[in-house]
């Protein structure tokens, strides 16, 4: 049941993730960006945190996404036109793909053993488990993240500020 | 076990449609509640030709609609324009899967008046509204439509800005409860009666209004009814639906309504609880009473919070733009965080 859901759901989640770069209007890379957003949210659910993936949907694909088709919306983006691209991006592009992908391959395949003991299954993270984790055993970090994404927000506000 | 699987399967099933077609019933007939008490405020009968008191008046709507000839604007982009009133009506009549209607009753393992309790209940009702915005922004992108357009960015930058003050609104109940099981925080307030419903017994009234607020703008209702103002933008996001996909729109918004009641019903008045508590005794009626009671409850409460909903569409005028996003990150917003950390400190005074 868990390993038919997570087929199902990983498999959307690479059909939209493929789908997104294949669409030529920006709208619809949008949606499937949406798609692969909500599927992962599955994906966190059958690995048991429930938290997580409620966290995923409210915040990527309701609020994030939200603001990427308004923005689409409101600039009225057109389709994207094909262009032959740059030639560096062919010659060190698909290379350089190829061994992340080789790399990130035999990382996980060489650690397999150290990374097997997470698994589907009915087994629950709660939510209160998670806050102890997050406000009580890794506070600073925690906080420390949160004044960045503070400097982040005066950031954008200064530089979208009229001058004066 | 085989065949307790499949009574299992088979009730939940029809759970599932009759909650469907309840909750159906009722968007049909809160249009009927509304068109009469509007006409009453405004000193006119409202539909009266159809039936007793116009009582036939939705199937009469329902068979107008159905009927009508369905038009395809040219120009229109073609998927997500028939895409997007469903995914509005579809995330409208999902949310209302978590609401608990009544006592926790079991029959052969199936809990019998709520389809699906799950921890992270209030979460999923919070997501799906949340991916509900898409239907009416979409929408009003497909139609290829000045009105439309304007119409859905009205009401996207509305809902994401409202959406903030909603969930901050939703925190100092959770902080009471400790849950985000629905069922949990009905419990916790089913104490003394009315007087331990959060929004008395819990000193939430500041998130209540907060919430109630927010909810208005969420379900773009009077007076924050500024996607579909028809004196500015003829119709705003669905002008260029008609026949059964204007109807979506229409019943989404309404089931958004009454999805909005049920969440504040439970949240905040205590859900299927009686407001008088144990002044009468339990068992009151034998098991229909027991099971049917509970239902009497939340069902009044709900439509308590219709009528309110109708009564300031019957009284309030429109917000300005500029005024909703004002209120809506100047004052709800600071409110909703200063309601936060007073619950927080008065739980941190209560455990030490």
């Amino acid at each position: 049941m868990h390993l038919v859901l997570f087929f199902i759901f990983g498999g959307l989640c690479i059909a939209g993730a493929l789908n997104l770069l294949f669409q030529r209007h920006p709208i619809n890379a949008a949606l499937s960006l949406i798609v692969v957003m909500s599927s992962l949210a599955v994906l966190y659910l059958l690995l048991g945190a429930e938290f997580l993936a409620a966290a995923q949907v409210i915040v990527y694909s309701g609020a994030i996404m939200v603001l990427f088709t308004f923005v689409i919306m409101l600039l009225n983006a057109g389709s994207e036109e094909r262009t032959h691209g740059s030639k560096a991006a062919y010659a060190v592009g698909i290379p350089g793909a190829a061994a992340l992908f080789a790399a990130l391959t035999y990382i996980f395949l060489s650690n397999s053993k150290a990374l097997s003991a997470t698994k589907l299954g009915d087994y629950i993270v709660t939510t209160s488990d998670l806050s102890k984790v997050l406000f009580r055993d890794l506070l600073l970090p925690f906080e420390v993240t949160s004044v960045l994404i503070l400097v982040a927000i005066l950031g954008a506000v200064a530089l979208a500020r009229k001058e004066h | 076990m085989e065949v307790n699987f499949w009574i299992f399967l088979l009730l939940s099933v029809l759970k599932v449609a009759v909650v469907t077609v309840i909750l159906l019933t009722g968007v049909a007939y809160t249009v009927l509640l509304e068109r009469k008490v509007v006409g009453r405020i405004q000193n006119r009968w409202g539909p009266s030709r159809v039936g007793p008191f116009g009582l036939l008046q939705p199937l009469a709507d329902g068979i107008k609609l159905f009927l009508k000839e369905d038009l395809m604007p040219a120009g229109v982009y073609k998927p997500l324009y028939i895409a997007a009133p469903i995914i509005a009506l579809s995330c409208a009549l999902m949310s209302i899967s978590m609401v608990p209607f009544g006592a926790n009753i079991h029959y052969h393992g199936v809990d019998l008046f709520q389809i699906s309790d799950i921890n992270i209940g209030l979460l999923v009702i919070l997501g799906i509204t949340s991916i509900g915005v898409y239907g009416i922004a979409l929408a009003g992108w497909s139609s290829n439509s000045k009105y439309s357009l304007l119409g859905a960015l009205r009401a996207t930058a509305q809902m994401i800005s409202y959406e903030l003050a909603l969930g901050l609104s939703l925190v100092g109940v959770i902080l009471l409860s400790q849950s985000f099981r629905l069922r949990d925080i009905v419990n916790l307030q089913a104490r003394h009666g009315m007087l331990s419903w959060n929004v008395f017994g819990g000193f939430q009234f500041v998130a209540f209004f907060i919430y109630l607020t927010a909810a208005f703008a969420e379900t773009n209702r009077t007076p924050f009814d500024l996607p579909e103002a028809e004196s500015e933008l003829t119709a705003g996001y669905h002008t260029e639906y008609s026949s059964m996909k204007f109807a979506m729109f229409f019943m989404a918004e309404y089931a958004n309504m009454i999805t909005v009641g049920c969440v504040a019903t439970l949240l905040f008045l205590g859900g299927w609880t009686s407001p008088f508590g144990h002044l009468f005794p339990a068992n009151l009626g034998g098991v229909a009473g027991v099971a049917l009671l509970p239902i009497f409850w939340f069902v009044a409460k709900v439509f308590c919070f219709l009528f309110l909903f109708i009564w300031v569409r019957g009284t309030l005028p429109r917000f300005r733009y500029d005024q909703l996003m004002g209120f809506g990150w100047k004052y709800l917003m600071p409110l909703a965080i200063a309601n936060i950390l007073a619950t927080s400190l008065w739980l941190a005074f209560h455990a030490a």
